[in-house]
């Protein structure tokens, strides 16, 4: 028994087939309490006053965000050093999703920055970082979409994914070395464990947090099935074509 | 190598290759900027360096489509994959080729154009450097995403999507130098930054690219 036996295309559907229902209610769970409970069984900031409620969509968001190009690097290393396409397709799969929850992080730090900063938007270290982000999401499934050939796409996007991180990654500083910022420190310091976010607010945080990261597991694996069912699809049509 | 040297610059120079058309772009740029934000001398002093290192990275991303898609029609992109020469070789050769006929005379060009901007008396050998360590990195950059997208049809759209999210930490970095020499600040830092910069695109890209453009020519 290994991990790499769920490579197989067969084994992968029967395994995402059974740990379906689970994740998803799960996702539902965690993503329902953390979210119900943030908005209503919280109280309001002292400074913030009930904006700070978004919280539980906005750090969710763009930690997940970040999380979905990890894991489409992984995927993609996976994909060029052992070739497995079941790897490439979760690449290609989480793509979108990552996509829309660096959508999800821009708007409602919009929305929150708005009332508390006084600007929909600020020339601020992690913002850019996070509109630069969301142009190499949007450039890497252009480029799924431009190419024909699927093993082919797979391979450019690997490439351009190895070398969009590194790229993404000194964007990120560069544009620190640009522009002061205005958004607030991390939250939750792993390293040194003194969070600046009271227990009220931490715990639902939390569910948030973990429901999100679940919900984009769950999606992640619905989205590849659906792409190995595709890639069934196109060959069995190609077969029937070259047959006829 | 100094073959495909001579061969690009040569294709590049003569009728048709599109030398020149960068320079024109460049201009053009910077011609349009005073219309669209209007002719006071101070405003178009503080927005110069920027605007002068906007205007070469586009007129740079222009001619990249070329780069490739020509050797790709006439078939020696092919002669150059079988050739005995690495295809990294090959690859950073043409970038070079790239750099001479783009981003030389847009160096060169640029002070005078600064002239026109209104741009502060110290900023012009800022420039000058920053551009001129900047600009390879663009090409080679650029000899990237033309690799990436060489073999998809009216993919030249694609290729300023794929590429200018790259470009991003050069532009920071080399319009930093500019406005930092314009200001009469020190400006070795974000020089320092510039140069590790380019010095790494330009060992480390070529593989990239030849590498992409193997996959995409299999």
């Amino acid at each position: 028994m290994s991990l790499w036996q769920y490579a197989n295309p067969v084994k992968f559907l029967a395994l995402s087939a059974r740990v379906q229902p689970a994740l998803w209610a799960l996702a539902a769970v965690f993503t329902g309490v953390g979210l119900l409970w943030g908005f209503f069984g919280t109280p309001d900031d002292a400074r913030q006053g009930s904006t700070v409620k978004i919280i539980y969509l906005h750090v969710p968001a763009a930690l997940m965000a970040i999380n979905a190009w990890f894991m489409m690097l992984v995927a993609s290393l996976i994909w060029l050093i052992r070739r497995h396409h079941v790897s490439a397709l979760a690449a290609k799969a989480a793509a979108p999703v990552g996509l829309v929850m660096t959508l999800i992080a821009l708007v409602t730090g919009a929305i929150w920055g708005q009332p508390m900063w006084g600007t929909w938007w600020a020339w601020d270290p992690r913002l850019t970082s996070f509109l630069i982000l969301f142009l190499f999401y949007l450039g890497y499934i252009a480029l799924w979409q431009a190419v024909e050939d699927p093993d082919t796409a797979a391979d450019l996007t690997s490439v351009l994914c190895l070398v969009g991180s590194v790229f993404a990654v000194l964007s990120r500083y560069a544009v620190q070395f640009w522009n002061q910022g205005l958004h607030q420190g991390t939250s939750i310091p792993v390293a040194t464990g003194n969070r600046s976010v009271a227990d009220v607010f931490f715990y639902p945080l939390v569910m948030a947090m973990l429901g999100f990261g679940l919900l984009f597991l769950a999606l992640v694996v619905y989205r590849t099935g659906t792409e190995i069912r595709l890639r069934r699809t196109s060959a069995l049509r190609a077969r029937m074509n070259r047959g006829a | 190598m100094r073959a495909l040297l001579l061969r690009d610059l040569r294709l590049a120079l003569r009728a048709g290759g599109g030398f020149g058309l960068g320079l024109a772009f460049f201009l053009i740029v910077v011609m349009l900027v005073p219309f669209s934000v209007g002719p006071e001398a101070q405003l178009l002093q503080a927005i110069a360096p920027g605007v002068l290192w906007l205007g070469a990275l586009l007129a740079c991303l222009l001619s990249l489509d070329r780069l490739l898609a020509l050797d790709l029609e006439d078939g020696s992109l092919e002669l150059l994959l079988t050739a005995p020469l690495p295809l990294e070789g090959a690859l950073a050769v043409k970038a070079l080729a790239h750099w001479l006929t783009t981003g030389l005379p847009l160096v060169l060009a640029a002070p005078f154009l600064g002239v026109m901007l209104q741009l502060a008396a110290p900023g012009h050998l800022w420039l000058l450097i920053s551009l001129a360590l900047g600009t390879p990195a663009l090409s080679v950059i650029g000899t990237f995403g033309a690799a990436l997208t060489v073999g998809i049809k009216r993919g030249g759209l694609l290729l300023s999507l794929l590429v200018l999210p790259l470009y991003i930490p050069t532009l920071i970095f080399g319009a930093e130098v500019a406005r930092r020499g314009a200001a009469g600040l020190d400006a070795s830092t974000p020089l320092l930054m510039l140069a590790g910069l380019t010095l790494a695109v330009v060992a480390l890209m070529p593989f990239a690219a030849a590498a992409v453009l193997r996959m995409g020519l299999r």
